[in-house]
């Protein structure tokens, strides 16, 4: 038997399941029920830790949630590592690997400890803002030393095997914590037929009954908790979440639960079995039954293993059948701290003492100690304790009466174990989630929740009602509560009976005094994990940093994994004392979500990897992928980028695509145009006023190319839009950005002009687009159609429903190229068919498929813009030359013309899009350079432009580029020159962006 | 000034730090300051030291609503970097860029000014082409910035994802590796410390309720704790707060107030010692010298003085921190919060003269106030003491949304389209 | 997480299917003509911005694509009422009690 501190009888475990874990490397046995902090006290494991400024070993002081020290490593794999796991929130299990995270060789033998008791006196607070500033270059070389020394855990360096995932929850009454407030409530308002779910983060519903040794109808408090959770079970309509913290309270009762479904069987999930799961719940109402967590008191050498809060020792005894050691004083400010010794007492062991800080204590459990002959001091305290990596002993003096100096001698005790209680604090986190301000309570020495907005109860601990009837009977009216805000029928229940202890008043302390003034005492920590002492806040005092907030900051006291549930109303207090203020004017402590750390894993559940966001396809993707195309991703769309052959580099293939394009016929997947369809009597009327040209005149049967501008005249998207009846058009935009113009479409009919009868319908997927293009495109079509498609009946910029490969399709002969080009639209779902019929016929001509690459030369070639790459927000259709598509002489004042009016817009020497032909004709010029008239003269230089669009044109053998040029349209001619990275300078000519087929006349043969 | 230095340390811990100096006083306001700041942000306190320093201007109140470095200052994820688009924005945040550069010497305060890099990752031929542009154009204008490819990028980031597995493959980044990240809290203290040495009066916990204006001119503030408290000039440096002020003085702003939220990680042991900030997936991360790893979210779309937001934002912006840093998924979100970010339309601030003469505002700075700390409050004295806005500030007026005139960063990001 | 009514679907949606349009109540200038370049600015980027009581434009943007107002109160998000376009906000500021500035965190 290994397990030294472990009791015969006794406890939540199961000691005929044996289960064996390692720390730093060394095997040990725990039972089945034991969390790793429990089987590591049976273990009689003293440091856990190293601490983050001094490296003082810690050991472990709570049991809960609340524990700043127990910090662990755990992972058996490098991908199963996980950092920063609380011992006491781990359930052990077969197998588990865990390790301290700091300390060097061991956490045992630190030599980082010589070091902080060396230097600790050098590391008052914010030491680091005083010092590593000279010289000026050297705090690099000081910061990574400072970076190696913190962090807690590691991160693994593999992926994470297991998957996580997330459900949303609706329910009536959302109870947040199960021990008897919570458990009271949830039965209330289960019976009165409400829809509930209760949530608790232990592995089993109960709470604090669970640690407790109190009777309820006579019998174990947990037979009780058995007999509710048993009857919660059987309505349909509550849930019952162990292993279950809620995280976080958001607005409008929205609340995210954390579920542990794995982590207490293995390393890694189960096969299939998801390793955690986040509940996203809205509740119509929330009871918060959180309880309370308690408060070490603040002295000397407060952090040495064996220094605990009492309701911990309490629990490891009672609920783990573990005895943290032998001998135990007992300090306290208030009657609960006596159960400690009493339990301990009853466990077989010895306690020296209990050191009460009131001069008077007569409670029913200060009378219990007493008559089992256990040894009170009244009005004295535990001032120091002895020893480094376990208690020795501790040194007790007697106190004034308000508990600010020690008077009188100082004894000395034997211990190994001092359990403390400076009372409870409520867990108001979650209230405090969504804005709400605590309140200052002095009877309860505590926060407590303040107002809320929230439809939002509260009962037991978090009130500051620590007696269990009073708990259970607040649980009840919450519930009812509850049921009358739902509209359902109140419902009773008959609480178990209690034994009524009488309980004295606690007494108001925080802070220890030493025989030496704070600054010169040993250290009396205040928050252990980031190592703030009650010394270091009234330094931060002294300098002046006194809201709590800069207190907090400049000390980091509340900023460690535990977000200070232990230390932050200590450390208000010693601040308070040293302002000489009381609590509640020093400030309050806001507490943000989460309530405990959460895997990045469970919060994102299956939106990674694949489903990070969902790929776009197009019917004919598979086509394109057996082809051998990469893909460019456009928005969420995977399009093809270009199609290699074997051996081709990507310029070989793009200058095979664009002049099999201008030689003979192309073919491109242009289905993710955005394509919105728009009907009603005032169709045009809207067209005309969301396009910068006119739509008046446009005939059945034509397209036209329109520009969309914002209310401030710059162009944001662009497309051709087809007229399909005299009141029915078919609209094309961006692919990447159809929603916007969607939106925008929208917001301008339902909010500006009600009035106009028109209809606006996403169509995008409904259709496949194929897009032949070149001058052997007509004779592919016409292969495939019995209509008539020459140049006299199907003229360019026309559309016609016409039959291709036997599939009904609208053709619109429209062109991107410059080429003559057919756009051949059907129903997606023939529109594999469609492509696979067009690529047969096509071989006689060489058909080649290309992708957007290619497009964008073809395109460049012609100088049409791509909305997005050659515009930024900040160009006009004046700035792109495009003045051809503006018209100022309709009626109603469209979109973007008032804009494009203002001062600057029709100021002198903006930028405006031109053509630019580099002198060394193969030299192309990067995207995005920079343009400047004297490449010699000093930086910063003065920025003329930038290259927004440039190739290699294969056709035209040289190369060719759009971009912007300060007054650039009345440059035509000039030189500009773009500086490189590399020091070299291209130097290009200003001209026509239509370098191909100036005339246009290729697409209209 | 009490002097900062590692031999000071030594001394005074030698009488166990009893005897350290305030960092700055208490003082109760004068009746009447030649320059009354309201907000005592890190933006509000840098202009209150470069108007005592530069301009000889010490007459010089900080109205603080509640305590110094309260709001925005401490709420941000501390990035540094001046490589933006338009020369207008080069300029201010270049000349930011170079006061970071030396602050902690000047302040004698370590603001752990860290020059570890800013990257910009690409995952879309688009992101390539903007910041190409953006190397292109910041080379020019005298800032480093430079490309490096996707296996060049995975040597010096070994934690990311850079490989053809991501759902959006990271193509490159741009890095500009003069920027980095600092110590928030800590620069706010040190001009706060270093203005009250050279006489300004901080006043916390004085809120200002009111404006006296006379003849379309202010003459001083009206506060909820001290009354009437008159001044020649008053500069309004309240981020999160400027629609109020600006409703106070009878103007609207071309401003909204949107939550912008950040978490952190648990600390771990170093992880990433640069910033990796992606635009496409929509995330950012660093990591602290305590180790947490800092991450920021995206803004809500809705305006929000709640300094909380939806808890949406918080999942995408974990999400793409995942899909970059596959190996986060086991580490684990600690704390998160919010701050209030008055943003333009334009993305770019206003540090700009007003309707009301001798009110000037600073604001507008969006998701970018901390980096622009130094540069905006020395930028902003200059307009105080002037009483006209400094030429690097003067694009930065409130008429370019009048004009037309907007340098708008938001769109060259290629974020919007 | 908000939670929001749609009117026209007559149900309560998560945020997600929203999305917000800024400041309710901005009417286009009926002759964009007639405004100077300051009234053409205002009318484009100049907004109210309180904190408090607001109302705004709301698009059901993956539910029916239908949009509506709300007033919110942008300190503590609640939100008072939902109503159609056209019509007018029935709760303003003034007509309920109101968060003040002051009992706003700095």
């Amino acid at each position: 038997m290994t397990q030294r501190n472990r009791l015969t009888s006794g406890g939540r475990i199961d000691r005929s399941t044996s289960l064996t874990f390692t720390y730093n490397g060394k095997s040990y046995q725990g039972y089945k029920g034991d969390t790793l902090a429990s089987a590591m006290l049976a273990n009689g494991i003293d440091v856990v830790a190293r601490s983050f400024k001094y490296s003082r070993p810690r050991g472990i002081v709570a049991a809960g949630a609340e524990e700043p020290n127990a910090v662990l490593q755990l992972g058996a794999t490098e991908a199963t590592q996980v950092p920063n796991v609380r011992a006491t929130q781990q359930e052990l299990f077969d197998g588990l690997v865990s390790s301290a995270t700091n300390g060097w060789p061991s956490v045992d033998t630190d030599v980082m400890g010589m070091i902080g008791k060396l230097g600790g006196k050098m590391m008052p607070p914010g030491f680091y803002y005083k010092t590593f500033m000279f010289p000026e270059s050297s705090w690099e070389t000081y910061e990574s030393m400072i970076r190696k020394a913190a962090g807690m855990g590691r991160a693994p360096r593999e992926t994470d095997p297991d998957t996580y995932d997330s459900i949303n929850q609706h329910c009536d009454v959302m109870v947040v914590g199960a021990g008897p407030a919570g458990l009271a409530a949830a039965l209330t308002a289960a019976r009165g037929g409400a829809r509930v779910i209760i949530a608790d983060e232990q592995n089993e519903l109960g709470g604090s009954l669970l640690n407790s040794v109190a009777l309820l109808d006579g019998k174990p408090a947990a037979d009780w908790v058995h007999d509710v959770v048993q009857e919660l079970g059987t309505f349909e309509d509550v849930t019952l979440l162990p292993r279950s913290t809620v995280n976080g309270y958001h607005d409008h009762n929205f609340l995210t639960i954390h579920e542990r479904q794995t982590d207490h069987l293995a390393d890694s999930a189960p096969a299939k079995m998801v390793r955690q799961r986040m509940h996203r719940v809205r509740a119509k109402w929330v009871v918060l039954a959180t309880g309370a967590h308690e408060r070490p008191l603040v002295y000397a050498n407060n952090d040495v293993p064996g220094c605990m809060i009492t309701g911990a020792v309490s629990a490891y005894i009672n609920r783990y059948g573990v005895v943290p050691g032998n001998d135990l004083v007992v300090m306290t400010t208030n009657d609960y701290g006596y159960q400690a010794a009493l339990d301990w007492a009853d466990a077989g062991r010895n306690v020296v003492a209990i050191v009460d800080t009131r001069s008077v204590a007569n409670g029913d459990r200060v009378e219990a100690a007493r008559q089992r002959g256990i040894n009170v001091i009244t009005g004295s305290a535990v001032i120091e304790v002895q020893g480094s990596k376990r208690v020795t002993g501790v040194s007790v003096a007697a106190l004034n009466s308000s508990g600010t100096q020690i008077v009188g001698s100082v004894t000395k005790l034997k211990a190994d174990t001092v359990a403390t209680s400076g009372g409870w604090s409520p867990v108001i986190h979650l209230s405090c989630h969504t804005g709400s301000r605590p309140v200052w309570s002095d009877s309860v020495v505590g926060f407590l929740p303040g107002p809320t907005v929230q439809r939002q109860l509260t009962a037991g601990g978090i009130n500051g009602q620590y007696e269990t009837a009073i708990a259970l009977q607040e649980g009840l009216d919450a519930g009812q509560q509850a049921l009358v805000k739902l509209g359902l029928a109140v419902v009773n229940v008959i609480l178990p009976k209690t034994k009524a202890l009488h309980v004295a008043a606690p007494m108001s302390l925080f802070h220890i005094p030493h025989l030496k003034p704070t600054s010169q005492a040993p250290k009396q920590f205040v928050d252990y994990q980031t190592d703030v002492t009650a010394a270091g806040i009234e330094i931060a005092c002294r300098e002046g940093f006194e809201a709590i907030e800069h207190v907090k900051r400049y000390t980091a006291m509340g900023f460690g994994t535990d977000q200070g549930k232990l230390g932050n109303i200590n450390g208000m207090a010693v601040a308070a004392k040293a302002l000489n203020k009381t609590i509640p004017e020093t400030g309050t402590t806001v507490f943000r979500p989460n309530y405990t750390p959460i895997a990045f894993g469970a919060i994102i559940g299956r939106h990674c990897g694949a489903l990070f966001e969902p790929e776009r396809y197009t019917a004919m993707h598979k086509w394109h992928v057996e082809q051998g195309a990469l893909f460019e991703d456009v928005g969420q769309w995977k399009r093809p980028w270009y199609f290699p052959k074997a051996g081709e580099t990507m310029q070989q293939t793009l200058n095979r695509e664009c002049l099999a394009v201008r030689n003979s016929v192309g073919i491109l997947d242009a289905s993710t145009l955005g394509k919105i369809d728009i009907q009603g009597k005032d169709a045009r009327e809207f067209l005309g006023r969301v396009y910068s040209n006119a739509w008046a005149k446009l005939a059945v049967g034509k397209c036209r190319y329109g520009l969309m501008c914002g209310e401030d005249g710059m162009v944001f998207d662009d497309g051709v839009t087809a007229c399909l009846g005299e009141n029915h058009f078919l609209m094309t935009t961006t692919t990447g950005g159809a929603a916007h113009v969607y939106e925008w479409l929208e917001i301008y009919h339902q909010t500006e002009w009600p009035e106009l009868e028109v209809y606006f319908n996403t169509v995008t997927d409904h259709w496949s687009t194929a897009t032949i293009t070149g001058p052997n495109s007509r004779k592919l079509l016409a292969e495939l159609t019995e209509s008539d498609v020459t140049n006299d009946d199907f003229r360019f910029m026309d559309w016609k429903q016409i039959t291709v490969a036997g599939v009904p399709a609208r053709v619109f002969r429209i062109s991107f190229t410059g080429e003559l080009s057919f756009e051949i639209n059907v129903q997606a779902n023939y529109g594999m068919y469609v492509w696979e019929k067009l690529i047969e016929a096509g071989k006689k001509y060489d058909l080649t498929p290309y992708g957007t690459e290619t497009m964008h030369i073809l395109r460049a070639e012609k100088g049409f813009i791509i909305a997005g790459q050659d515009t930024d927000g900040s160009v006009h259709p004046y700035d792109l030359g495009m003045g051809w598509c503006v018209s100022n002489q309709k009626p109603f004042s469209y979109i973007g013309k008032r804009g494009m009016n203002r001062s600057d817009c029709t100021r002198e020497n903006r930028k405006q899009l031109v053509g630019l032909k580099t002198k060394d004709p193969k030299q192309v010029i990067p995207e995005g350079s920079a343009a400047v008239l004297n490449p010699n003269a000093p930086k910063p230089l003065s920025i003329e432009g930038h290259i927004s669009s440039s190739y290699w044109s294969e056709s035209l053998g040289h190369s060719i580029a759009m971009g912007f040029i300060k007054g650039g349209l009345d440059k035509m001619g000039d030189t500009v020159y773009y500086p490189m990275a590399d020091g070299t300078v291209i130097e290009a000519e200003i001209c026509s962006p239509i370098f191909f087929d100036p005339k246009g006349e290729r697409q209209n043969v | 000034m009490q002097k900062y230095s590692g031999f000071g340390l030594f001394k005074h811990s030698l009488t166990h730090h009893e005897n350290w100096q305030r960092v700055w006083r208490n003082p109760a306001p004068k009746k009447k300051y030649d320059v009354i700041i309201i907000g005592g942000g890190g933006h509000g306190l840098a202009t209150a030291y470069y108007l005592a320093k530069e301009h000889g201007i010490t007459n010089v109140a900080v109205l603080e609503k509640g305590h110094l470095g309260g709001g925005n200052a401490c709420r941000n994820t501390t990035i540094v970097r001046s490589n933006y688009l338009w020369d207008e924005s080069a300029a201010l945040y270049e000349h930011s860029m170079q006061l970071w550069e030396g602050l902690s010497q000047e302040l004698n305060y370590n603001v752990m000014f860290s020059q570890r890099g800013v990257y910009h990752t690409c995952h879309t031929l688009q992101d390539m082409r903007t910041n190409e542009r953006l190397v292109a154009a910041n080379c020019l204008q005298g800032i480093d910035n430079e490309m490096v490819d996707a296996e060049q990028l995975q040597k010096e980031i070994p934690t990311m994802d850079c490989s053809k597995n991501a759902r959006y493959p990271i193509m490159g980044a741009s890095v500009q590796r003069r920027a980095g990240n600092a110590r928030h809290d800590a620069v706010a203290w040190g001009y706060a410390r270093a203005a009250d040495a050279l006489g300004v009066d901080l006043i916390q916990n004085c809120e200002v309720i009111d404006m006296e204006i006379n003849d379309g001119k202010i003459t001083g503030v009206k506060t909820k704790q001290y009354g009437m408290i008159k001044a020649d000039r008053v500069g309004c440096v309240v981020a999160g707060n400027s629609g109020v002020l600006a409703k106070m003085a009878g103007f609207e702003l071309p401003v909204e107030s949107h939550p912008l939220q950040a978490l952190v990680s648990e600390p771990i042991k170093p992880f990433l010692d640069t910033v990796v900030m992606s635009n496409h997936v929509h995330g950012y991360m660093s990591q602290s010298d305590k180790g947490d790893l800092v991450i920021g979210a995206g803004i809500d779309g809705w305006v929000g003085y709640g300094q909380r937001g939806s808890y949406g934002i918080i999942e995408h912006t974990i999400q793409a921190i995942v899909e970059m840093f596959p190996c986060t998924s086991r580490v684990r979100m600690n704390r998160q919060w919010g701050g209030i970010v008055d943003a333009c339309p334009d993305a770019s601030p206003i540090i700009s003269e007003t309707p009301i003469k001798n009110l000037f505002f600073n604001c507008g700075w969006g998701t970018g106030g901390f980096k622009g700390t130094p540069g905006s409050g020395n930028l902003f004295a200059h307009t105080l003491a002037d009483g006209k806005p400094h030429p690097i500030a003067e694009p930065f007026s409130i008429k370019r949304f009048h004009t037309g005139a907007l340098i708008d960063e938001h769109g060259a990001a290629g974020v919007a389209h | 997480m908000l939670h929001i009514y749609c009117p026209h679907c007559a149900e309560y949606r998560e945020e997600e299917e929203f999305h917000c349009a800024g400041q309710a109540h901005i009417a286009r200038p009926l002759d964009p003509e007639a405004c100077s370049d300051e009234e053409w600015g205002e009318y484009l980027f100049f907004r109210k911005n309180p904190r408090g009581l607001h109302h705004e434009l709301w698009v059901h943007a993956a539910g029916c694509r239908k949009f509506f107002n709300l007033t919110r109160d942008t300190q503590s998000y609640e939100i008072k009422e939902v109503y159609m376009i056209g019509e007018q906000p029935s709760v303003v500021a003034g007509s309920v009690q109101q968060t003040t500035a002051s009992g706003a965190k700095s």
